[in-house]
């Protein structure tokens, strides 16, 4: 059934599918789930912070961005973004804004929905009793915060939010409709330049399932381990 | 900024020839509907099948269940998409792939059965764990009135469970309907790919996707206001 294939096509692009697309792929990956956690972070604070405006903007952020399909959100993005840093920069005209950073945007601020939500359920699963004794201490706000609440949502979150990084690893694949070289991409374009669509994607395929499945088992032994015994 | 706002494009006729930019809109969003309930209906019965699979007492039968999920969760939406669309045809046995080739309508069945075969892994994790929430004493109960293990899924398990998993098989059921816009990479012309071709022939960018934005918010409104709707109606009486 294999016979008409030729799977050496996958042996001489290894350089560029690794080299390029995967070095895009988990880069993209690792900035946009870092600046991800850290705004969906304070995206949960504002939630539950019990301020009507900022207690709003957030839900309706979180909301938004989660009934939208995140391919309509990279194009929103691509073409938003050259206006925003316009704004910003006060510049007569759209700005350029390489590829890159137009995904890192979009993956960023739409994975902070999903990350806020993680860390909602976090903070909330801190019982109210820590937050009256660092009041009782004398704690600000951002002193109970940062050294009573959120090293504890942290640490009960960090599956989900783990969890929730593999499929942002695995959405990464989207940036394929602005045409950009992440894993994905790089295995098409080889594909349509040799004719080899068979054989590219099902190693892409393969690829993709081997890190998902290893990455996954590794946070099914974390949550094992970190897990507070109550 | 510098953007002209014309708001007034929807009315002007697509280059397409029959309609308006609204039309064609309307028409993406009608895809949309199709390819998410189609999908839904797979989804809905292979996910509970492969639910059911991973709680039966055979590991064989665990086995097969947990194959299944670790499967279509671990290879990106988008690459599933390409596997159906470019690769199955091309490694079926000669007519059947020429068959599917000449499918009409190729995109928007492939996309099905792709969204419906990935949704059912979602599914079936959401459908085990119902099950696994039930006490164990109703497996048991069930087994000491002489049912067979079919008839205990059937007017046990299964309804208690279905009503457990509600809130979250509508989350499902969402990212399904979203799920139909990655479909736009095969050429199935849905609400997405429509908003994007408006925006290339009409060069009115944030019009068009404010109008796919607002839709997108108004199914995902609709499907919520049902779901608690159908949550009420089917609320066991004195269970909430």
């Amino acid at each position: 059934m294999f016979s008409n294939f030729d799977f050496s096509v996958i042996g001489s692009s290894l350089p560029y599918l690794f080299g390029q697309g995967m070095v895009f792929t988990v880069t993209l990956t690792a900035l946009a789930a870092g600046m991800g956690v850290v705004l969906g972070t304070l995206l949960a604070m504002m939630r539950l912070s019990g301020v009507p405006g900022l207690k709003h903007i957030a839900k309706v952020y979180v909301e938004l961005m989660r009934s939208l399909p995140l391919v309509l959100v990279i194009f929103w993005f691509y073409f938003l973004v050259p206006y925003i840093g316009a704004w910003v920069t006060r510049a007569p005209n759209p700005i350029q804004v390489g590829a890159f950073s137009s995904a890192l945007i979009t993956f960023t601020l739409f994975e902070a929905a999903y990350f806020s939500e993680i860390m909602r359920a976090g903070i909330q699963s801190i019982s109210k009793g820590q937050t009256g004794a660092a009041n009782a201490l004398g704690m600000t706000y951002w002193q109970t915060m940062a050294n009573v609440i959120l090293p504890q949502a942290f640490r009960n979150m960090l599956p989900l939010l783990l969890t929730q990084t593999i499929v942002l690893f695995q959405d990464t694949s989207l940036v394929y409709v602005l045409s950009l070289t992440d894993f994905l991409g790089a295995a098409s374009k080889v594909a349509q330049r040799d004719g080899r669509l068979v054989e590219m994607y099902l190693f892409a395929a393969v690829v993709y399932f081997a890190v998902c499945f290893t990455a996954s088992f590794l946070v099914r032994r974390l949550q094992r381990r970190v897990a507070i015994i109550r | 900024m510098n953007y002209n706002w014309n708001w007034s494009i929807f009315l002007e006729p697509s280059p397409e020839g029959a309609g308006t930019y609204a039309d064609m809109l309307l028409s993406g969003l009608s895809w949309t509907i199709a390819t998410a309930l189609s999908s839904w209906i797979i989804a809905f019965v292979l996910g509970s099948l492969v639910g059911v699979l991973r709680t039966l007492p055979s590991a064989g039968a665990q086995r097969i269940g947990t194959a299944y999920v670790e499967l279509f969760r671990n290879v990106p939406l988008l690459v599933q998409m390409f596997l159906w669309y470019f690769v199955l045809p091309e490694v079926l046995p000669g007519n059947a792939g020429t068959w599917l080739k000449q499918l009409p309508n190729a995109p928007f069945y492939t996309a099905v059965v792709c969204l419906g075969f990935f949704t059912a892994s979602r599914v079936a994790e959401q459908v085990r764990a119902g099950i696994q929430s039930l006490p164990r004493g109703q497996r048991m109960a069930g087994t000491a009135m002489g049912l067979t293990v079919a008839q205990t899924y059937r007017y046990v398990l299964l309804p208690n469970a279905y009503r457990i998993i509600l809130p979250p098989l509508t989350s499902e059921f969402l990212n399904n309907l979203k799920n139909t816009s990655v479909a736009l990479t095969i050429g199935l012309l849905e609400l997405t790919a429509r908003a994007r071709s408006m925006q290339e022939f009409s060069f009115q960018v944030f019009e068009a996707f404010t109008a796919a934005t607002i839709l997108y918010v108004l199914i995902n409104l609709v499907v919520i206001t049902a779901a608690s709707f159908l949550e009420r109606s089917v609320a066991v009486p004195g269970t909430r």
